[in-house]
């Protein structure tokens, strides 16, 4: 018998490391340029400064929430854009809900004082029924992902803004507050991607997303209900970002129409960065976790050698471009092997 | 008037060419991760001739014909082309020296027209230096007619089908008029008529002295258009004959080093009730009024000619493309089966025609590509898959239909064609359908698995599975079925039993 065949039982050996192996070497490599680079001209080093890193860590964080939800999209083959905008309309409407008895001018003078669970459920409701939305619309009537998640991103933030005629909100009570308080963002950061990297590699719910973006025609035929599970991704991913407002709205104890404008992009980069293939059907939420604490060394980084925010603006820019045409790379490689 | 010494010099080079051939290749070796593709083969390839390339799925065939196109590098070896040594940099470096090549898989762009897919890069410009759309158009035409091809320039290549898809390709690997012409099973998904014709082209590219690399896994092509084949074997060379000189059993010892006692393998098994019936089922303008009976333990095949929507009638069946009018009973119970899901839960399998299209996840692993349809159903608890179970079975499967991999975490994309069918085959195997319906399931397969995979049939109909078959190669259907239903364009042409059936009654039907 000359044919070599599959081994039964033998466990699968990896010969190729996983890919997070190479962004985790970026991660450490551009660690390493920034903390040379502050010897040489701060005079001090940039990872030997825990306070810096917890920072850096909790700002990067309210996005990752985001991030973990538009990573799962982005596998499905498709796009967010309107997470930023849903931000902005769960913070309205959950910090509208949360405000102390003793603010005269509270947004709904009777319903002051309440439960911290109602402010949160509300919030989250208003993220769940936009995902739906976008999700319904993509599935059924086969709109393309961007103008579908465009239109929500334009409709949501006009909704934030309608909601108090531009005003802001703000007086939550403790127990909201609480949700953004000291390091609890992080945390909220943690259990939801820890819960989506086991729902991704190990549940049916996973297989289905990857199957759908490597080819969503074989995924339907082999039994999958592709419109359904593409509405459940849009749903979970408007449901992150709306946990996302609450934990933003809570820690700034105010909500105005303008927040999380651009979240969306920042979002999409980090899981970009992390290697999520904007082809669909690649990325895991490990590679999102690099990618966003790649995000994060690099603005803080920035603001440690004191450049200007201007910069930091135009750089990040930039480097958004650059982990785009490294995906590109990647697959021509793919591609042309050897 | 040439001078003299000129006439000398095309003279060298003519002899030149005709002892090393038009293409030579020497000890070519070529290793992917894991895998050793190609170890020290060689090839020449004469002008005039077509010369097959024969191995078993895997044996590195459409790797050395990808490296002679430019599209991989090899890692040794040394390719001569008109008596002089070249580096194939690019597939655009392969094909302005004269190779072009018609792909395994298909590479049509869906969303552009036949015309823009056959000129592409080499567009006819107006005086504005603007695309000529009626001269690409007519150009289009001219080389249709040439071919004896009748297909609209302007339609969209995501409207035709896998075989129509197929005649452009080799359209436009005509249109670069090159000398050296690869082809990649271009037969696997065409019926007799269009292989008929593929000959003609064939043979008239041969007498103009273009050298013709023919894959194929269908013996009966090799000895009607090859005049010299090479057999590959696990990545090497095994030998090279005059297709004059040797028996089908002998190259087929070549190629898989053992004898094939029976390509159809028919265990005879009581046929029980029916299973699944088809009442006039219709979709207007693709077929019309289908009907019939399929019972327990039967092969049921399904013949026809390209464009007679057979394809279309097990879509519809499987609720892919759901029949508009018509019903469907399956234990004689009326069932809308709205889509595949639905099917499934019915107890039903479908291997589709197109395995890049609507049958692999080329971007995914092996297991995950086998797993796709079983857990849909089973092995899942709260969501959770029972990675462990699941893993076992796709492994034990794929070892029965010895797929050739590494190992099962290698991406699909890596794997041979005949492979990845395979991997499509063990996926439908696992779900245990009770209603197996198969398009084309040895499309591209090589023989010994080809037989392997029909012992596999045969032994699932006989446990009373169901199936419908629907195959362009005429000997598997006659070799198979219990009944053939023959179709023609959208309506059901007539049956034929096991015992009155034979190439030209089918051809009778299928033509009408
Ligand atoms: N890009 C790749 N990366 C890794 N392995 C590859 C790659 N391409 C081919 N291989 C491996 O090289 C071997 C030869 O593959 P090849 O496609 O040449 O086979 P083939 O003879 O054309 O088979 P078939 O008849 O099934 O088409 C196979 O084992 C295949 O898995
Ligand atoms: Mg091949």
């Amino acid at each position: 018998m000359t044919t070599a065949t599959t081994q039964p039982t033998t466990e699968r050996p990896q010969r190729r490391l996983p890919q997070e192996v190479n962004i985790l070497m970026v991660l450490v490599g551009i660690s390493l340029v920034f903390e040379i680079l502050g010897w040489i001209t701060q005079g001090q080093s940039f990872l030997g400064n825990p306070q810096r890193l917890s920072i850096m860590i909790l700002q990067v964080s309210v996005i990752g929430i985001i991030a973990i939800g538009v990573t799962q999209v982005i596998i499905l083959g498709g796009i967010d854009l309107s997470s930023g905008s849903i931000v902005g309309a769960t913070a309205m409407i959950s910090m509208s809900l949360a405000q102390v008895g003793t603010f005269d001018r509270a947004i709904y003078p009777g319903l002051t004082d309440l439960p911290v669970i109602v402010p949160l459920i509300a919030g989250l409701m208003v993220g769940l029924i936009a995902g739906t939305v976008n999700g319904v619309l993509i599935a059924y009537t086969k709109i393309p992902p961007f103008i579908a998640t465009l239109g929500m991103m334009v409709a949501a933030r006009g909704f934030a803004k309608w909601y108090t005629k531009g005003q802001p909100v703000s007086f939550p009570t403790d127990s909201f507050a609480a949700l953004g308080k000291g390091m609890t963002p992080v945390f909220i950061f943690l259990l939801v991607a820890a819960i989506f990297h086991v729902a991704l590699k190990y549940t049916r719910y996973g297989k289905y997303t990857y199957a759908i973006g490597a080819n969503p025609q074989a995924a339907r035929v082999s039994g999958i209900n592709v419109e359904r599970h593409i509405v459940k991704i849009y749903a979970v991913a408007g449901l992150l970002a709306a946990l996302a407002g609450i934990v933003v709205t809570a820690r700034g104890l105010t909500a105005q129409a303008g927040m999380g404008v651009m979240y969306e992009l920042d979002a999409i980069a980090m899981a970009v960065i992390g290697g999520v293939s904007l082809a669909g059907g690649r990325g895991t939420i490990l590679g999102t976790m690099i990618g966003m604490v790649i995000f994060g060394v690099i603005i803080s980084g920035f603001t440690f050698l004191r450049l200007d925010a201007y910069y930091q603006e135009m750089i990040k820019g930039v480097i958004i471009v650059a982990a785009v045409v490294a995906d590109v790379h990647r697959q021509k490689k793919r591609v042309k092997k050897s | 008037m040439v001078s003299a010494s000129t006439a000398a010099a095309v003279d060298r080079v003519k002899q030149r060419i005709d002892a090393e051939g038009i293409l030579a290749i020497r000890g070519i070796r070529k290793e992917f991760p894991g895998v050793l593709a190609l170890d020290d083969v060689q090839l020449k390839v004469r002008p005039g001739t077509v010369h097959a390339l024969m191995g078993e799925n895997g044996a590195g065939k459409s790797t050395l014909m990808k490296i002679i196109a430019g599209i991989y590098q090899p890692d040794a070896g040394e390719i001569t082309l008109r008596g002089k040594p070249v580096t194939l940099k690019s597939p655009l470096d392969a094909l302005e020296q004269g190779i072009s090549m018609i792909h395994q898989e298909l590479a049509l762009m869906n969303w552009m027209t036949v015309a823009e897919n056959i000129w592409i890069r080499r567009e006819p410009k107006n005086v504005f230096g603007l695309i000529d759309h009626g001269k690409m158009a007519r150009q289009t035409q001219e080389l249709f007619d040439r071919l004896n091809i009748r297909l609209d320039p302007l339609a969209m290549v995501s409207e035709l089908t896998v075989a129509q898809k197929q005649m452009v390709e080799i359209a436009k690997a005509v249109s670069h008029n090159s000398d050296v012409l690869i082809m990649d099973e271009p037969t696997s998904a065409i019926t007799e008529n269009e292989v008929a014709h593929l000959f003609t082209i064939i043979r008239d590219l041969r007498a103009r002295g273009v050298g013709i690399v023919y894959i194929t896994h269908k013996m009966s092509e090799l000895f009607e258009i090859a005049d010299e084949f090479t057999v590959f074997r696990d990545g090497k060379y095994v030998g090279t004959h005059s297709a004059l000189d040797v028996t089908r059993d002998d190259i087929i010892r070549m190629m898989v080093g053992r004898d094939i006692t029976d390509m159809f393998p028919k265990i005879d098994c009581p046929i029980g009730e029916v299973v699944l019936e088809a009442r006039n089922l219709t979709i207007p303008g693709v077929f019309h009024d289908v009907s019939f009976q399929l019972r327990k333990g039967e092969i049921l095949g399904l013949a026809g000619l390209v464009g007679s929507k057979r394809s279309n009638v097990a879509e519809a069946l499987f609720g892919v493309h759901p029949a508009s009018s018509g019903e469907v009973l399956i234990d004689g119970t009326p069932v809308q089966i709205t889509s595949p899901k639905v099917a499934m839960e019915h107890g039903m399998a479908f291997l589709t025609e197109d395995r890049k299209e609507t049958g692999c996840f080329l971007i995914l692993d092996c297991l995950e590509n086998i797993q796709t349809a079983l857990i849909t159903r089973d092995h899942v608890r709260f969501g959770f898959i029972d990675q462990k179970a699941v893993t076992k079975l796709a492994e034990d499967m794929a070892a029965k239909l010895r797929v050739k991999t590494p190992n099962l975490a290698e991406k699909v994309e890596n794997l041979s064609g005949g492979n990845q069918q395979k991997l499509l085959i063990a996926r439908w195997l696992l779900t245990k359908p009770r209603i197996l319906i198969l398009d084309e399931p040895t499309r591209g397969i090589d023989v010994g698995a080809k037989s392997e995979i029909h012992r596999l049939i045969t032994g699932l109909a006989s446990e009373g599975v169901a199936v419908l078959m629907i195959s362009s190669e005429l000997p598997e259907v006659l070799g198979m079925s219990d009944r053939i239903m023959v179709m023609h364009e959208g309506h059901v042409a007539g049956f034929l039993n096991r015992d009155e059936a034979d190439q030209v009654k089918i051809m009778d039907l299928a033509a009408r």
